[in-house]
């Protein structure tokens, strides 16, 4: 006769013999884990951390001091002004094409997704180059714009356009899964019972889409705080004009300002690590809802 | 006759919606990006062939696609183990971990361009090791290499987990149960499944780098003939108001752009054909 324990023990035994012919053993586990997460500290969490010791180093006076800087805050204006102008654009457009190609069948509807994703292959070099062929004052229409006294290159409307272009998809990429992932039924249902368009919209579809949209804007912000190359190209990097915080940074670099460049480059730094944060709290609250769901 | 309209499309909007998408698209980047076509082909065939395959400008094609492509590569390896061990392992601080990862899609490239020359300049943090040994990254091609696998890192790691996540354990029990060892299930079980994954990251990867500038700029100190990336000669040439030649390379890339996003959807419908 055996006693309970032996049974547990050999059913131990089993599970153990059973777990290692789908896992690896400790040893190759722990020798992946190390090379995966030096792989990582060497590109992503030493940059990170040469941002902040550099911006920090000589004292937050300095930092301060820095970041108070009339060109930087000029660039600080220029880049926040920029944002509320495409943020808001791109956010209309992100909701507008989810709800055409979620909601909807047409014909073309891959090629429109194709498209939407187009921006972000693009180099940011020639997003920039294409606005000064268009509208620089050797470019097509640059002879007309400046008979109308009119400037777009080497100036802040040329700027707006760039970052609109290059930063277009992140919004609808966010939105488009989730929204055709989640159907139609819901708000079929808030129609049919008579609530029109926009209610349905603003109380069924929003609420829905709410993590989604949030972090698609966030990202979208971020993008278009830190967009250099194409800004590089349009912008001539005027001083106190035309420099954004990106360029404001290149400048301070070249001119060996270390702990300048840095100190700016710690704002935006900031702002890419509350958006990285806000990405996997809205990931935690999908993978909690799903569980409950499933329970 | 309406009503069946009215029943076919219950929910309103698609005209607004849809005609707000396109004008949007089409005024911020479908015409410039045609007119911009467009004034390529205004240029003659020989100025155009002269600007394109101008020494400089082909030592720096060398580098921009042997540099994508190594450090795409560098990102298939490192980025699938990654995947790996954040979708099979478990071990402390494994969330902030996998947060991190997005860190390239987020932080702005000027900010990672000044942080990667300073990390790895003869005198920086991690330059000064490799130096005793002779090894130089900053202002050489191994910079170049470094910035570029630093910004296509994401790719790789975010098209393989989802799909390690969704693997069914019972393919590997089936595979163990019937006598494979660990190492031929990986490589005829699991590796198959994640193999259009790994492309598509790898190809994902490979368009990011060839086109990135800011994070690249920094670290290669743009030396001609060695160090010149070419979205870099571009915005050389469009300073020295060289629109002919900038426009050239510039459809140059372009191209490269649309075969890189041709490729990357024909691969994705190839995935999602496998995998669903």
């Amino acid at each position: 006769m055996t006693t309970p324990s032996t049974v547990i023990d050999t059913n131990d035994t089993i599970a153990k013999r059973w777990r290692r012919a789908t896992e690896e053993p400790a040893w190759i586990r722990i020798t992946l884990i190390t090379i995966a997460l030096t792989f990582l500290t060497l590109f992503l969490v030493l940059p990170l951390t040469v941002v902040l010791y550099g911006a920090f180093e000589r004292g937050i006076g300095v930092w301060y001091a820095a970041v108070s800087d009339p060109d930087a805050l000029s660039a600080i204006r220029l880049t926040l002004l920029i944002v509320a102008i495409v943020v808001p654009l791109n956010t209309l457009f992100g909701v507008a094409a989810a709800w055409s190609i979620a909601k909807f069948e047409f014909r073309g509807k891959s090629i429109l997704i194709s498209l939407i994703d187009m921006p972000f292959a693009i180099s940011p070099v020639v997003v920039g180059l294409i606005f000064v062929i268009l509208f620089g004052s050797q470019g097509w229409l640059g002879p007309w714009l400046s008979a109308h006294d009119m400037r777009i290159i080497f100036a802040v409307p040329g700027i707006i356009i760039v970052i609109a272009f290059g930063t277009l998809p992140f919004i609808a990429r966010e939105l488009i899964p989730l929204m055709q992932q989640q159907g139609k039924e819901e708000e079929e249902a808030s129609l049919t019972l008579g609530a029109n368009g926009w209610k349905t919209f603003w109380y069924v579809t929003l609420p829905n889409i709410k993590w989604g949209l949030i972090y698609g804007i966030i990202l979208c912000n971020a993008r278009a705080m830190g967009e250099f190359g194409a800004v590089a190209v349009v912008s001539g990097r005027i001083r106190g004009e035309t420099n954004t915080m990106p360029l404001h940074i290149e400048v301070l670099y070249n001119e060996y300002m270390f702990t300048a460049a840095f100190a700016v480059s710690s704002l935006l730094t900031g702002l890419a690590l509350v958006t990285i944060a806000i990405k996997s709290a809205v990931e935690w609250n999908e993978e909690r809802r799903q569980r409950i769901a499933a329970a | 006759m309406p009503v069946t309209l009215a029943k076919r499309r219950v929910i309103p909007g698609f005209g607004l919606t849809m005609g707000f998408t396109l004008l949007y698209m089409g005024l911020v980047f479908l015409i410039p990006v045609g007119a911009f076509l467009l004034y390529t082909t205004t240029m003659s065939w020989e100025t155009f062939w002269n600007a394109i395959s101008q020494r400089q400008v082909v030592a720096s094609y060398k580098l921009s696609f042997g540099g994508s492509l190594i450090a795409a590569t560098i990102n298939l390896v490192f980025g699938g183990l990654v995947a790996w061990v954040l979708v099979r392992y478990k071990f402390p601080g494994k969330r902030m971990v996998d947060a991190l990862v997005d860190l390239p899609f987020a932080l702005p490239t000027a900010v990672a361009g000044i942080a990667l020359v300073t990390l790895y300049a003869s005198t920086g943090w991690v330059g000064q090791y490799l130096d005793i040994f002779g090894i130089r990254i900053a202002y050489t091609q191994l910079g170049v290499v470094i910035a570029l696998t630093y910004i296509g890192l994401p790719f790789v790691v975010r098209t393989v987990q989802p799909v390690l996540e969704d693997l069914e354990a019972e393919l590997e029990e089936a595979s163990a149960s019937l006598g494979a060892d660990r190492l031929t299930t990986i490589r005829r079980v699991i590796f198959p499944a994640l193999f259009p994954a790994l492309l598509t990251g790898y190809a994902l990867a490979f368009a990011r780098a060839l086109g990135e500038y800011g994070s690249v700029v920094f670290i290669s100190g743009n030396l001609p003939f060695r160090t010149e990336i070419t979205p870099l000669l571009i915005v050389a040439k469009a300073e020295q108001y060289d629109y002919h030649g900038a426009a050239a390379i510039g459809t140059v890339m372009l191209v490269a752009a649309f075969l890189m996003l041709l490729i990357i959807n024909g691969l994705q419908w190839w995935a999602s054909r496998r995998h669903g």
